[in-house]
């Protein structure tokens, strides 16, 4: 609840700091002298706040189901000796310590190719990338192996929101790298085309980087959020 | 400045004319047919909803003469009427279709950013409808849960389409929601970065910015109802216990144990709420644009009906729970959402006094699309006085559950939104086609829509204070308090219907005979100053703008500017010259 | 013009129907009656807007409507206005928030000396519980739920034993007592709404949610379900009776404990079968039924169904119709049996008879039956088993012409109108969706099938 809450005071906080660049206090009915002005939108592509945007949909998806987590797990307080709880922690299996490893090791290679591809390095820039790639099909499998681990353990049921929670949280988290990594597959693809100008995929590995990052932000919060209950 | 170079690379490819019959109108990228597909798409469905809305009124206006719907059908219907026409209809329509055509032309760009993907958006879009469709064809039929889908019901026996009918739903959901994400990106993407040159934030038409605002809320607040609609899936599914309880269902134990029937309450509202104004928003844009040409006066307060919209979509997500005042939440929340839902009245006011106050001092005039602006001012006002009630919270607890809130939640995000939509059908009618439709229909459909409209629901908020309770398939003999003339008033409602319901088809007449039969239109029929009234051709070619982008010197609003030969200067008129050059072509020479 | 004269006549049609429409709140029996002065407030605040903004936009549109010449005034803004605006809507917000706010203070603070009553909702149907002499609810669960233990009792706990247990829809109230109401479902989301009260809370599975009233009027009150909970939820009745406090506690102390329901015997089938003899003149050795007799098959019904029919066939609820001709006959034999005992053991003896397929004399078309059992399954199951959760009976492999007959009651009211029969009354509502004898053959000649 009070997630919630401080999630919509987020939500506003970012609107109104829009409000503030956007210049909303001009008059626009005042004619301007000279030419028009030309100075319209943010000196950024279309892609970039595109993927922006997105990244603040993808922050709402975790940031709800984070808040619905926390919801669940409080449900019971103060609902009298009828509701007992149904939460039970379970162990999170050591594998995911590798596989977050995995991942930074992932977004650092990542940042590397964006490094090499500013630096205008074709052969780089494809090695790193790729690398890349690995590290987060790595780290998916990893995933694969804890989910196995839970599966196969003696406190796997899906009755226990602990357990739904961590395969419905993994599972989400999972799905948006995958959507990554075919990304990651077409830009690689880019690269690899003959006479390729790196000027045109410099913005693709830019923008992939980008997701990285954020991907493995938000990967670390669900971990910390995993450990911690 | 770097941007533009950009943004003119990345509108390169759209400069090619599609030849082909196939990629010009069914995978088409341009804005204006996917706009086009949208709207097909919406009112179709929207039609099914509304032959629901008739069986409906039938059966609780003459429940002993038509043996048309059993109970479970008539929940069913209720809950399909009710998404279709929140999601399916308003939301897509508003932002999929009036968003989608608008927003590239007013803003005076090509086309959206990624064409793409707005197709994309719109088969998916497609794709939702025909899931949710297919949970009439399903065993057991559509969810008939409410549009609200709580659980437990929605996923226990008792309910109709408890099994199949409420996945189908869930998955048609989240498959908008993918759809709404794309065009979303879009079109905000589209006011961020494709504005033509001069086009700044605080010159855009208030259209863009509530379909603007909307799209935020939408990007935002989907995601909500994402979350909710994989949690209770999972719930159905393979038995999770995220909102399900340990309960007794028909005499036996389910396998669930303690999950939280409020907690998808709290998430669906937190998607509900912001919903609400996602519809409305883009209402109040378009009106308020319908408002200002109509009435050849610049809108009253510019600014603060901008800074209004920002306020209103900040303070929809800290309102979410004045739909749950009685819902058994901790009762100590009602203070703090009556307080911000009682705090979003002031800027709503705010743009009510500024729709009345832009036709204060005018020279309006009656067209059919400011017929229905008129409308929609009356029936907002109507509906959003009456949200004062259900917003505060010990108003709202004798009146939640009754016919008051089914008045109200229909007169201000039922008819007042699609007052709208008809009045911007209206208006851009002779951009969209080049043709001009029949104004003695227009009229009559106004009429018989606003007045037909009035007398269904303000009957019910007297009702709902005197108690009726809503979703009641019937009211037998066993309810005290009802008396008859309630059963008299519900006939007349239910021919009420019916009649408003007839009309929208000399509608539909309406806008297929002009299509073909209808007088050539001038292309700036109603002597507007917005960009979409400047396209070198009408209806505007693909590319939207020949060989060179329109370039903007003023803000959307200058209407009978003293001094001017003519009673309005179109937004891409410099200054020095105040003659609207070229009106024949739209564009200064 | 005829805009602006069309919204003049709909606000003056608006005022008018505020003031003469037959509809305003029911009479109030509560202590809310806060409540129903901010309701007059808002109205008064919102009443001036409405009119006050709807008169100056017809106003407008006269005057400054389009004719030859006419120029509208060039005025982007005008600061001041807006601002006065702005401030007189806050005052006219503040003006409703504060009541609102200050009797929503009381509503969460539940009185000190409120007693409690357990409402527990169910689909479709409302049961009771006061705590007894300890002044404790004992403890439930909903995995404890059962035909013998419909309140999820935990019989282990000694706090419940004494717990007034109320298993039908009519609840009594003192008079003028503060009354704390614990909402209960064992299944779905509902909510307890009586109109006069004013107040009103859902009751969520899974927790207890509650609200607080004093009543101020004696009478009946309809208790009305106002969250949708299902394809009955139209027919989900209940009654609050508010009494003096001599007439509650009479009433009160003739309702059974826990502890009493929980000593209750089981069925004995031998001392019932010295019973059923009277019985088997008309229903048949086997209980087979005979249909010349107008005596339905018994056999294969459930126990809870006869018990109760024989209850209310002894205490008037079923045959109090003058047009109930067969359920009259009735009525003397049933009270032959002369306690819950009695009740008990011949319903056990029943249920040990043999099931025979009674002969089919119903014929319609099963195909259109199907379509309209959909609706009769929500209650009695897809088989026509009959659950005891839903209070519906068996229909499947009874006498059909018996059942043909039930339906026609029903539906003409002859059947289901007696104030305590509140089963009867709910299922009046819904046999209305057999409007004609040919429905009522068609669903019967489907349920043969099943």
């Amino acid at each position: 609840m009070s997630l919630t809450v401080a999630y919509g005071a987020l939500a506003t906080g970012i609107i109104v700091w829009a409000v503030l660049v956007m210049k909303l206090r001009s008059k626009p009915w005042e004619a301007t002298a000279g030419a028009a002005p030309a100075g319209t939108g943010f000196s950024v592509s279309a892609k970039r706040i595109g993927l922006w945007i997105f990244l603040a949909v993808v922050t709402s998806l975790f940031g709800l189901f984070l808040s619905a987590y926390y919801m669940r797990m409080g449900q019971h307080a103060g609902h009298g000796p009828m509701a007992a709880g149904d939460w039970h922690s379970i162990r999170d299996p050591s594998i995911l310590w590798l596989n977050t490893v995995l991942l930074i090791l992932g977004s650092v290679t990542m940042q590397s190719a964006r490094a090499a591809v500013a630096g205008s390095q074709l052969e780089q820039t494809r090695f790193r990338l790729f690398a890349a790639g690995l590290l987060t099909l790595a780290f998916l499998i990893g995933q694969w192996l804890a989910w196995r681990e839970i599966r196969y353990s003696e406190f796997f049921t899906p009755l226990n929101p602990a357990v739904a929670f961590f395969y419905v949280l993994t599972a989400v988290h999972a799905l948006h790298l995958l959507g990554g990594l075919v990304v990651w597959a077409r830009t690689l693809a880019r690269t690899l085309r003959k006479g390729v100008e790196l000027i045109d995929v410099r913005l693709s590995v830019e923008l992939t980087s980008v997701y990285w990052h954020y991907l493995l932000l938000v990967w670390l919060g669900l971990f910390a959020v995993l450990l911690s209950t | 400045m770097a941007f533009v170079a950009i943004a003119d690379r990345d509108h390169e490819h759209a400069l090619h004319d599609p030849q082909s019959f196939i990629r010009k109108y069914i995978w088409s990228q341009d804005h204006k047919v996917i706009a086009l597909q949208y709207g097909f798409v919406a009112t179709s469905i929207g039609l099914v909803a509304l032959t629901m809305s008739i069986l409906m009124r039938l059966q609780l206006g003459f429940p002993d003469t038509f043996h048309i719907i059993a109970p479970q059908d008539y929940y069913q219907y209720i809950t399909m009427h009710g998404m279709i026409m929140v999601i399916y209809l308003l939301t897509a329509l508003f932002l999929g279709g009036f968003g989608n055509y608008l927003i590239p032309l007013m803003l005076g760009a090509r086309d959206m950013v990624f064409p793409y993907l707005n197709m994309l958006s719109f088969w998916f879009y497609l794709l939702a409808v025909l899931v949710l469709v297919a949970g009439f064809f399903v065993p057991g039929g559509p969810t008939g849960a409410g549009w609200t889908l709580y659980p437990p019901q929605a996923v226990l026996p008792g309910t109709p389409g408890a099994s199949w009918g409420i996945i189908c739903m869930l998955a048609s959901l989240a498959i908008f929601i993918v759809a709404f994400t794309m065009g979303g990106l879009n079109y905000v993407t589209t006011v961020l970065q494709a504005r033509c040159r001069g086009m700044t934030f605080m010159r855009m038409p208030l259209s863009v910015w509530g379909i603007f605002m909307a799209s935020i809320l939408g990007l935002l607040a989907f995601p909500a109802l994402f979350v909710s609609a994989i949690m209770m899936a999972l719930d159905s599914l393979i038995g999770t216990s995220f909102f399900m309880p340990a309960v007794s269902s028909m005499g036996e134990q389910t396998v669930h144990t303690g999950g939280s029937p409020l907690l998808f309450q709290h998430l669906f509202w937190f998607f509900g709420h912001p919903e609400v104004y996602i519809v409305a928003l883009p209402a109040f844009g378009i009106v308020s644009d319908l408002i200002s040409t109509h009435a050849r006066r610049n809108i009253f307060g510019y600014r603060m009906m901008v800074w209004a919209i920002l306020a209103i979509g900040c303070l929809s997500f800290v309102v979410w729970a004045h739909h749950m005042y009685v819902s058994g939440m901790n009762p100590y929340f009602g203070f703090f959402f009556a307080t911000t839902t009682l705090i979003i009245a002031v800027p709503t006011a705010i743009k009510v006094y500024n729709w009345v106050l832009t036709i204060w001092r005018g020279d309006v005039h009656l067209t059919v699309p400011m017929l229905f602006a008129i409308g929609f001012i009356f029936t907002f006002i109507n509906g959003g006085l009456t949200g004062l009630f259900l917003g505060n919270v010990t108003v709202d607890v004798p009146l939640s559950g009754t016919y008051f809130v089914v008045a109200h939640f229909h007169m201000v995000m039922g008819v007042s939104p699609i007052l709208v939509v008809f009045g911007a059908i209206y208006h851009w009618y002779p951009k969209i086609t080049g043709r001009m439709f029949d104004e003695r229909l227009g009229k009559f459909h106004f009429w018989m829509t606003f007045i037909g409209a009035y007398a269904i629901f303000l009957p019910m908020h007297y009702m709902g204070i005197l108690g009726v309770p809503r979703r009641y398939y019937g009211y037998t003999d066993a309810i005290q308090f009802i008396p008859p003339s309630v059963h008299e008033a519900n006939e007349w409602i239910s021919i009420s219907a019916m009649l408003v319901a007839a009309t929208q088809l000399v509608f539909l007449y309406n806008l297929i005979h002009s299509y073909f039969k209808g007088p050539v239109a001038d292309p700036n029929p109603w002597r507007a100053t917005t960009l979409e009234w400047q396209t070198p051709q009408t209806p505007p070619k693909h590319g939207n703008w020949g060989k060179d982008l329109p370039e903007v010197h003023r803000w959307a609003y200058d209407y009978s500017v003293p001094g001017a030969p003519q009673d309005f200067i179109p937004q891409n008129v410099p200054h020095s010259e105040q003659t609207p050059a070229g009106r024949e072509h739209g564009v200064p020479t | 013009m005829v805009i602006a004269i069309a919204l003049i006549v709909l606000v003056v049609a608006t005022v008018l129907f505020h003031f003469l429409s037959p509809w305003w709140f029911t009479p109030i029996a509560s202590n809310w009656n806060t409540v129903d002065s901010t309701v007059d407030v808002t109205f008064w605040v919102t009443g001036v807007v409405f009119v006050a903004v709807n008169l100056f936009l017809a106003y407008c549109l006269i005057r400054y409507r389009h004719r030859k010449g006419n120029q509208a005034h060039y005025e982007p803004e005008n600061k001041k206005l807006e601002w006065w605006l702005t401030g007189i809507t806050s005052v006219g917000i503040a003006a409703m928030l504060a009541p609102g706010l200050s009797v929503w203070a009381k509503f969460v603070t539940v009185p000190e000396d409120a007693s409690a009553v357990e409402v527990l909702g169910q689909q479709w149907a409302w049961a009771y519980r006061f705590p007894g002499k300890d002044g404790q609810l004992g403890a439930s669960h909903a995995n404890l739920i059962s035909v013998e233990n419909p309140f999820g009792m935990d019989p282990n706990d000694p706090v419940g034993q004494d717990d007034v247990l109320i298993a039908n829809p009519q609840l009594h109230l003192p008079i003028d007592k503060p009354v704390k109401m614990l909402l209960r479902a064992k299944d779905v989301n509902h909510q307890f709404a009586v109109p006069q009260f004013r107040v009103k809370m859902d009751m969520v599975p899974g927790m207890v949610t509650h609200f607080w009233f004093t009543p101020t009027r004696t009478g009946e009150f309809d208790v009305l379900c106002e969250q949708l909970c299902g394809v009955a939820h139209f027919a989900m009745r209940g009654r609050v009776v508010v009494d003096t406090q001599d007439d509650f506690d009479k009433w009160l102390a003739s309702q059974p404990t826990f502890g009493q329901t929980l000593a209750a015997t089981k069925g004995d089938p031998v001392a019932g079968q010295a019973l059923f003899t009277a019985c088997t003149a008309c229903h048949g050795a086997k209980a087979e039924g005979n249909r010349e007799l107008n005596a339905p098959k018994l056999s294969g019904q459930a126990d809870w169904y006869l018990m109760r029919q024989i209850k209310s066939f002894k205490s008037g609820v079923r045959g109090s119709n003058e047009q109930d001709t067969f359920a009259k006959q009735m009525i003397p034999f049933a009270s032959m049996l002369a306690d819950d005992t009695a009740i008990r053991n011949v319903v056990a003896y029943i249920k040990t008879l043999p099931e025979v397929r009674p002969p089919a004399s119903v014929v319609g078309d099963p195909v259109h039956g199907k379509k309209l059992y959909e609706t009769c399954a929500a209650c009695h199951g897809d088989t026509a088993k009959g659950i005891w959760a839903t209070n519906a009976p068996r229909l499947s492999n009874m006498s059909d012409w018996y059942l043909a007959r039930q339906l026609q009651h029903f539906r003409d009211g002859i059947r289901g109108g007696h104030p305590q029969d509140f089963n009867g009354a709910q299922m009046r509502s819904m046999a209305k969706v057999l409007p004609d004898d040919q429905a009522i053959a068609d669903v019967l000649d489907y349920i043969r099938t099943l």
